[in-house]
C-alpha cells in the first residue's frame, strides 16, 4: 500500500502515468463514471478549505464512489483532544482512502504511519501539498505541452505557500528548469528548500524582489496569496498582504505564451481585470484539479489492491 | 592536575569543547544512572589548551552515545575494562536521532500530538544538518 506525502513519493514515471491517466478522463469522462461504485472516500479537513475538499469528493463522485468526513477541526473529535493517530485509525474503518489536511506540518505523515488505508496528505500547515502540485503539472504539461525546459516563476509568499515548495520539489526533476524566486526578505522560500533541494541539485535559480524585473522571463508565473492563518502576528500580515499586486499593466511585460497560474483562493494579487487575459489559465487549474485527483485515487487504490 | 581516582570498568569522554560537559551530562541523562560520575571541567590539555572530561562507571553498552557524535564528533571515547584502555571508538554522526533533540516549529505536529517519537534524520552528512522527520525544518542550536 501506498500513501502521498511529498511530491516525491512519486517518480518521474509515476506522476506521468497519473497525468496521461488524468488527460485520458478529461477524455472520456464517461469511461471512469462507475470505477469506484461502492468505494468511499474520508476527507479529515482540520482546518477550513473549499477547493481541495470539494475537489477530492467531486473527483469520488465522479468516479461512482461516495464521500464521508469533516470539514473543520470544530465539528471533529479533535475539540475533544482527540490524536490524529486515534482518529485515522478509526477512519481506516469506514472508508477505502482518505485525505487529510491539517494546520500542522507532517500531520499527514503522522497518520499514514497508523492508517490501514491509502492517506492523501491534502495539505499539511505551510509544508508540502502533493496534489495542488499534481494539479500543477497536469495544467502545464495539459496548456505548454511540456514540463522541461521552462523558466518558472514563483510570486508572493513563498516562504508558508507550501504549494510553491512542492511544486519546486517536483519540477527540478524535469531537464532545464530554472526558477525565478519572487518574494519581500520577510517571504523567501526556506532554507531547507534552497539549500537541500535547489542547491544541491545544482538547479538554476535566482532571488529578486520586483515582479516587474522578472515578468519578461518568464514561462509561467505562480502567484500566490500571503495567507493570513500562517502568521502569528496580525501587523506582519498587514504589511505583507498588499505587496505584489498582478495588473493589465504588468501583464504587458510578459510574453504572449507565458502562463498565469495560482493554487486560488485569491484575495486581491490577482486583479480581476487579469481573468479574461487567455494567459490566465486559475481557472482551468481548477477543472484539471479534478482530474489530478480522480486519476491519484484510481492509482493509490490500484496499489493497495496490488 | 586534579587526581580522580581510576576506572576499573567503563568509559572516558575526553576532549570534549570546556564548557560543554554538562550539555552531554544532560543528553547522555547521566542523571538518571545508578554508577560513578565524574566531571572534570576545564582541565589543560596541549591540543585545545582547556577541555572538559567525563568518567562513567558502567558499560558503555547501557548508553546511546550515537548523540555525541552530533554534538561534537572530536570527542575521544575510551573504553575502560579491567582498569585499561581496550578500545577507542571513534564517532560518527547518526544517521537518525530519537527521542533526544525536540522540534522547535511551533507548526509542527509534534508541538501538539501526544506520544510521537521525536525523530531527526541527517539529511546532509557534509554540513551536519538534521531535519525533523514531520515537517523536516533544520534543527538549530544545541
Amino acid at each position: 500500500m501506498r500513501h502521498l506525502m511529498n511530491p516525491l513519493d512519486l517518480t518521474v514515471e509515476e506522476i506521468d502515468g497519473i497525468l496521461d491517466l488524468a488527460n485520458d478522463i478529461e477524455a472520456n469522462p464517461s469511461k471512469y463514471s462507475h470505477k469506484c461504485d461502492g468505494l468511499k472516500i474520508a476527507t479529515l479537513f482540520y482546518e477550513p478549505s473549499t477547493r481541495t475538499r470539494l475537489s477530492f469528493e467531486a473527483a469520488m463522485i465522479n468516479l461512482g464512489g461516495q464521500v464521508l468526513g469533516f470539514s473543520s477541526a470544530a465539528s471533529s473529535s479533535a475539540t475533544k483532544g482527540e490524536s490524529v493517530a486515534d482518529t485515522i485509525r478509526m477512519i481506516s474503518c469506514y472508508a477505502d482512502i482518505c485525505a487529510i489536511r491539517h494546520p500542522k506540518e507532517g500531520a499527514a505523515y503522522v497518520a499514514s504511519t497508523k492508517s490501514s488505508i491509502p492517506v492523501i496528505n491534502a495539505g499539511d500547515g505551510g509544508h508540502q501539498h502533493p496534489t495542488q502540485t499534481l494539479t500543477d503539472l497536469l495544467t502545464i504539461r495539459s496548456l505548454k505541452g511540456h514540463l522541461d525546459n521552462l523558466t518558472v516563476g514563483f510570486c508572493g509568499d513563498l516562504k508558508f505557500g507550501r504549494t510553491v515548495h512542492s511544486l519546486i520539489h517536483a519540477m527540478i526533476r524535469y531537464p532545464n528548469v530554472r526558477f525565478v524566486l519572487i518574494s519581500p526578505e520577510e517571504l523567501r522560500v526556506p532554507s531547507y528548500i534552497r539549500e537541500d533541494v535547489l542547491a544541491k541539485n545544482n538547479v538554476p535559480y535566482k532571488e529578486v524582489v520586483r515582479l516587474e524585473d522578472a515578468l519578461p522571463e518568464l514561462d509561467l508565473l505562480y502567484m500566490t496569496r500571503v495567507q493570513k492563518e500562517r502568521f502569528f502576528n496580525e501587523e506582519d500580515y498587514v504589511r505583507m498582504k498588499d505587496f505584489y499586486i498582478l495588473d493589465k499593466e504588468k501583464m504587458k511585460l510578459a510574453g504572449q505564451d507565458m502562463l498565469v497560474l495560482h493554487p486560488l483562493p485569491r484575495v486581491n494579487e490577482i486583479a480581476v481585470e487579469v481573468d479574461d487575459d487567455p494567459r490566465a489559465a486559475y481557472f482551468k487549474q481548477v477543472q484539471y484539479g479534478v482530474y489530478a485527483r480522480m486519476a491519484l485515487i484510481l492509482t493509490l487504490l490500484k496499489w493497495r489492491d496490488q | 592536575m586534579l587526581n580522580v581516582g581510576q576506572l576499573h570498568e567503563g568509559f572516558v569522554l575526553d576532549h570534549i569543547e570546556a564548557g560543554k560537559c554538562m550539555t552531554i551530562y544532560h543528553y547522555l541523562k547521566l542523571d538518571e544512572l545508578d554508577c560513578t560520575v565524574a566531571i572534570i571541567k576545564n582541565a589543560t590539555s596541549n591540543k585545545m589548551g582547556k577541555k572538559d572530561i567525563i568518567k562513567v562507571e558502567c558499560p558503555i553498552d547501557m548508553l546511546n552515545i550515537d548523540i555525541l557524535g552530533f554534538i561534537d564528533h572530536n570527542i575521544t571515547v575510551n573504553i575502560i575494562k579491567n582498569g585499561e584502555i581496550v578500545e577507542k571508538r571513534e564517532l560518527t554522526l547518526p544517521k537518525k536521532i530519537v527521542n533526544i533533540l525536540k522540534c522547535k516549529n511551533p507548526r509542527c505536529i509534534t508541538s501538539i500530538e501526544q506520544g510521537l517519537d521525536q525523530i531527526f534524520t541527517l539529511t546532509d552528512p557534509e554540513k551536519e544538518v538534521y531535519r525533523c522527520k514531520y515537517c523536516e525544518q533544520k534543527y538549530k542550536e544545541l
